[in-house]
């Protein structure tokens, strides 16, 4: 187990030095440099920087020298918390990337948790009334949450919450609360704001899962040990929660650490459309600027959530098979 | 072999229906067979004949899909030796039921074909054994632990109370088995239905298992109902049989009958299809025609009768064969021995004066 655990960690490690090299050389690919893109901006809006100030930012993050020189100062700078400054708003990055990346991670854990409280129990029911009524009706349901595409559930829903329930949806909090100290209250407006951004990110995946998880119960269904069980006398819900959703849980644990990707790419149409604070727009905005430390930034967050979720899901696996913590 | 007094079960003319998307297999057309207490019984027949559809039928688990359409399973359970009174209909039962689900696993145990699948991966061998002493055994944890570590060891596993503690991966097939019998017998059944237990181990590993098997049943007096393909098995493991063809009994008899005067043709052809070591001029082996119909397909009159050696035409596809009592016990399915139609046949006269 502890090796499995050493082993796991350091391939987390090695993948996010290879992310942080190939995303820096993307970032870097396209012609110009961002001194030049950064005294263009300047002197568009009237304000002709110091060429001092411009020698400083190119001594410190080493522009002049080739791109692994910068490579090198960009990363050890990172890993002391020295995330570099972002050209376009002319701030450090990590003023700018706190709020956003903490709002990305609560909409990516409570569509996790949404996904997952929906999906699972009406998976377990489609396999175990498989081709009745209600199998057919998850499957219907399911198959229209896949095929709407997000953006339109976001506006439909937007708009019927504004007329249902009038109040706006859009954004994160209401006005009063945007710049207003934490709170109950405004805790409290922020779940009544965020249940919309999990629904919609959420739908396909709930979808989605709940395919996965009454097809591997189905196979589950058919394996011997599960007869056995049954032919030991225990009842149907112990043979059915017990043994069978015990090991059709397993391949779910593995996607769960993959659907991370899908979660925070969903996040991103959504945020648009809904105006939300989350990572996704800033990203969007900071990779076509060529603000390449706020998006260098973004990437390694985004990755090294990937990477701590893909993780803790194989230690999740582990602590629930086994045959793999045996191994 | 019926209304036996030693009868521990009885099938009576049980058909067996699944039902697909592609129509109704009729996997069992009138199974009809006894088992008598402390007894084998063998039942052999080719693949798809509905040996393990039948073991599902008693253990009452079939699939969804499946049901049991027409017939009677009568199990007679251990207190009532003798007296019918107390026999239960387990096709009357309901399959999720308490009163099914205390037979299960308590007075009627099964083992299965795959031993490498028969055992949950992410539970320990003794979590799966005390499943199912706690269930059906009045027992504190402690006393339930004593019974189960005595179990693994009834079974010849070393070191049991190691293999207590040990995951299913951990263990070989030939030991895996060993558990499920364990487990099977950990509550004292009268009966065990044993579903081809050996098929897929190696020959070694085989032996060992049906000596055991024999060695419990000696000890413990239970009935099995041992499912297989191979002969040569219950030459050595049964003392009764049932030759199934189709979805129906063609003949059930003793052992010692069934290898010395098997009546039904298609056991006799099963027989020569099985090499005998005490064949000197090394003759080749016969293979039965043709290959089993899909149940779908069934072929009027005797199902059997496009494969025959020994068909008459005009007579065995167009009558279904009834259940005939030859002496000694023997039951056979199989107008050869229908005295009243075989007087009527053109074909039959026909041939007895041509001879
Ligand atoms: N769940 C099911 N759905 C549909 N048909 C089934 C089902 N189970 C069994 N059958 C059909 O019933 C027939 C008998 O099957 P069964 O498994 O009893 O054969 P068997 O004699 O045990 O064969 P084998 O020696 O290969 O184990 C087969 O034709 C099979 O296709
Ligand atoms: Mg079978």
């Amino acid at each position: 187990m502890l090796a499995y655990f050493v082993r796991r960690l350091f391939y987390m490690l090695t993948t996010m030095v290879f992310v942080s090299l190939i995303g820096f050389f993307i970032i870097n690919l396209p012609p110009g440099s961002y001194i030049d893109v950064y005294q263009a901006q300047r002197q568009n809006m009237g304000t002709s920087t110091a060429s001092a100030e411009l020698e400083a930012l190119t001594r410190r993050y080493g522009l002049d020298k080739p791109v692994y020189v910068q490579y090198w100062k960009w990363i050890t700078g990172f890993v002391q918390g020295d995330f570099g400054i972002s050209f376009e708003y002319n701030r450090e990055v990590k003023e700018l990337i706190w709020q956003r990346l903490s709002f990305t991670v609560l909409i990516a854990l409570g569509t996790l948790i949404f996904t997952w409280i929906v999906a699972i129990p009406i998976g377990i029911y489609a396999a175990t009334h498989q081709y009745k009524i209600g199998d057919n009706a998850a499957t219907f349901v399911g198959m229209a949450g896949l095929s709407i595409p997000d953006f339109m559930l976001a506006l439909v829903l937007m708009v019927i919450v504004q007329n249902v329930f009038g109040f706006s949806v859009s954004g994160l909090f209401s006005r009063e609360y945007i710049d207003a100290p934490w709170s109950l209250a405004k805790i409290g407006d922020l779940i009544k704001h965020l249940w919309v951004p999990v629904l919609v990110v959420g739908t396909s995946g709930t979808a989605g899962l709940m395919r996965i998880m009454r097809g591997n119960l189905l196979d589950i269904l058919n394996m011997q040990y599960v007869q056995a069980a049954r032919a030991r006398g225990l009842s149907e819900p112990l043979v059915i929660i017990k043994h069978a959703v015990r090991n059709a849980l397993h391949p779910l644990i593995m996607l769960l650490g993959m659907s991370l990707p899908s979660i925070i790419s969903g996040s991103l149409v959504v945020s648009i459309v809904l105006g939300l604070p989350t990572t996704g727009p800033l990203y969007f905005a900071a990779l076509r600027n060529q603000d390449m430390y706020l998006a260098g930034t973004f990437l390694m967050f985004l990755a090294g959530m990937l990477v701590v979720g893909n993780f803790l899901a194989d230690i999740l696996l582990a602590l629930v098979d086994p045959r793999i913590r045996y191994e | 072999m019926a209304d036996n007094q030693n009868t521990i079960l009885q099938v009576e003319n049980l058909h067996t229906h699944f039902f697909t998307e592609s129509g109704v297999i009729r996997a069992l057309r009138g199974v009809d067979f006894s088992v008598e207490r402390g007894k084998v019984l063998g039942i052999v027949g080719e693949s798809g004949c509905g040996k393990s559809v039948t073991a599902q039928c008693i253990m009452n688990m079939l699939p969804g899909n499946g049901r049991a359409v027409e017939g009677k399973i009568s199990y007679y359970p251990r207190e009532s030796i003798g007296s019918q009174t107390e026999k239960v209909d387990i096709t009357g039962l309901p399959p999720r039921g308490k009163a099914m689900r205390a037979i299960r696993g308590n007075e009627i145990a099964m083992i299965f074909q795959e031993p490498m699948t028969s055992l949950d991966p992410v539970y320990t061998v003794g979590s799966q054994l005390m499943e199912a002493i706690t269930l059906h055994q009045n027992v504190t944890k402690q006393q339930g632990k004593e019974i189960a570590v005595d179990a693994l060891a009834k079974v010849n596993l070393p070191e049991p109370a190691r293999i207590f503690d040990a995951y299913p991966h951990q263990l070989s097939g030939g030991q895996r088995q060993r558990v499920m019998i364990a487990i099977a017998l950990s509550c004292n059944p009268t009966l065990l239905i044993a579903d081809e237990p050996t098929t897929a181990l190696d020959v070694t590993t085989q032996a060992q298992i049906l000596d055991l098997m024999r060695a419990l049943q000696e000890e413990t007096h239970m009935s099995i109902i041992f499912i297989t393909h191979d002969l040569g098995v219950v030459a050595e493991m049964c003392d009764d049989v049932a030759v199934m063809y189709l979805g129906k009994v063609v003949e059930q008899t003793t052992v010692d009958a069934a290898f010395h005067s098997p009546q039904h043709p298609y056991t006799r052809a099963l027989l020569r299809s099985i090499p005998r070591l005490t064949d000197e001029n090394q003759t080749r082996l016969d293979v039965i025609k043709g290959r089993v119909p899909d149940p779908s397909v069934v072929p009027p009159g005797c199902a059997f009768h496009p494969r025959c050696p020994e068909v008459i035409p005009g007579l065995c596809d167009v009558h279904t064969p009834e259940v005939i009592k030859l002496g000694g016990g023997q039951e056979v399915r199989c107008l050869l021995y229908d005295d009243k139609l075989m007087a009527q046949s053109p074909t039959r006269t026909a041939l007895a004066e041509s001879r």
